[in-house]
């Protein structure tokens, strides 16, 4: 069964999530890349404040493909998630408090969840038809130029994911593979 | 006698291809994830391939492109020595290209320079792989790329004395350290032999072969189902959650090399395994 959670996130749900478990997120996040992330690095330098509201954020790493005419997003899958590892524990340290990929994260990443009680979720990579029909709104906030990196605001209802890294620093990528083969054995 | 062709005939099928290899995923790969969904039997695994099942019907229903990385275009275009080629064929090829991305909605997501990345706005250029071979006839082959698992791909000057063993090892690191970020179950293609740049084309046109064929010689059909059975044993599974689902097929080629050489190259290819042909 799928829990049913909200974004932004609370700080005490973030916490509670654990690796494997399977939740259903509704709610307001927000969509970047790595272009999309280096900006928010540089914004941070200058002193700058956020094009979106950070605390509490998911980010949700997808460059979705233009919308046909009649439709609210293309399709909308994740991303490999490591290439955001190099800018992901300073948004954390931020106030993020969850990231929607796919992949491994550093573990520099990881440290900084574990230290602010952080969460990464996973959404199925190549399932970008499924998971668009969980987006009921969006809207460009930020970076137009960037085009399918521009930062967007998405309502999502019951966007399927499982918690793939917890604020314990629980892992589903050693503890899945590894359940799996004490399975067969 | 020579053929006449007028490349600008080749827009208008490129152009399709583009639209249709992103939206309807080929059969051949369709009956190798169903194939691997009825001896699954680990439970999250059997969920995800259920997911992925249930997007490329999505994607045929809706027309909405089964993946949003709709790739970078790798054109192959075998051109038969009788055709005598009126016009400018790597621009054809790339006004195809264009006007399928931009009719079928696909995503532009090619820079016009590695370093200083500014997009092209239009998906352009494709990689286009030329030879030219006996007959009147052109067979163009398109496979829409995605990075997820290209980045994941690796090449290594082996030496002779690693032999068979080291090709072994060297598929499985490369399949180990890909993992989840590949977007398994995968297709891995092996180029053993020729020199350094050969190895990585035939590990490329390997992904073109239907999912699941053997190559022809029976050596190499051996070492494909051996490797294919203990990527399966590595438990990593659909999206990496664990499972025996990871891989869907090995496909090897090779060619003769150097006495001083073992040249391997594996490409890794996600489950949407885009590939479509046409010969013209």
């Amino acid at each position: 069964m799928s829990r049913k959670i909200t974004a932004p996130l609370d700080p005490e749900l973030a916490r509670s999530l654990r690796a494997g478990e399977r939740v259903l997120l509704s709610g307001t996040i927000y969509t970047s890349r790595d272009a999309g992330h280096l900006r928010f690095i540089e914004a941070m330098d200058r002193g700058e404040e956020l094009p979106f509201p950070v605390k509490g954020a998911v980010i949700y790493y997808v460059g979705p493909t233009p919308a046909a005419p009649g439709q609210i997003i293309g399709s909308a899958g994740p991303t490999t998630a490591y290439r955001m590892d190099p800018y992901s524990p300073r948004l954390i340290r931020a106030g993020q408090l969850g990231m929607i990929g796919k992949g491994r994260r550093s573990p520099e990443v990881i440290e900084a969840m574990r230290e602010v009680g952080a969460v990464y979720f996973g959404a199925i990579g190549g399932a970008g038809a499924l998971l668009a029909r969980s987006i009921k709104s969006s809207e460009i906030i930020a970076y137009e130029d960037l085009g399918a990196e521009a930062l967007r605001k998405l309502e999502v209802e019951d966007m399927p994911l499982l918690v793939v890294i917890d604020s314990l620093g629980n892992n589903l990528y050693e503890m899945g593979p590894e359940s799996y083969l004490k399975e067969e054995k | 006698m020579q053929r006449e062709f007028d490349v600008a005939e080749l827009i208008p099928v490129i152009r399709e291809m583009c639209i249709k290899v992103n939206r309807i995923l080929p059969p051949d790969v369709r009956e190798a994830i169903e194939e691997q969904r009825k001896g699954e039997s680990f439970e999250t695994a059997k969920t995800v391939l259920d997911d992925i099942i249930e997007n490329y019907h999505i994607a045929d229903e809706t027309q909405v492109p089964i993946c949003q990385d709709t790739g970078l275009a790798c054109v192959f275009l075998d051109v038969g020595q009788d055709v005598h080629l009126i016009g400018d064929l790597e621009a054809a090829i790339n006004e195809g290209v264009r006007q399928g991305y931009r009719d079928g909605y696909l995503r532009k997501s090619v820079v016009k320079d590695p370093l200083r990345r500014v997009n092209t706005g239009d998906n352009t250029p494709a990689v286009i792989y030329y030879r030219i071979v006996p007959g009147r006839q052109i067979k163009l082959s398109l496979a829409t790329k995605g990075f997820g698992s290209e980045n994941m791909s690796q090449l290594k000057m082996l030496r002779p004395a690693d032999g068979i063993e080291g090709v072994k090892d060297f598929v499985l690191k490369v399949v180990q350290d890909a993992g989840p970020n590949a977007c398994p179950p995968i297709i891995v293609g092996v180029g053993i032999g020729g020199n350094f740049d050969r190895a990585a084309e035939m590990a490329k046109r390997c992904l073109l072969r239907p999912t699941g064929t053997p190559n022809p010689d029976p050596f190499y059909a051996d070492l494909e189902a051996e490797l294919l059975n203990k990527i399966n044993q590595l438990g990593i599974g659909p999206m990496g959650f664990g499972g025996r689902t990871s891989c869907l097929a090995v496909a090897i080629d090779s060619f003769p090399t150097h006495i001083a050489g073992l040249p391997v190259a594996v490409n890794i290819q996600c489950h949407v395994a885009r590939h479509i042909e046409e010969v013209i």
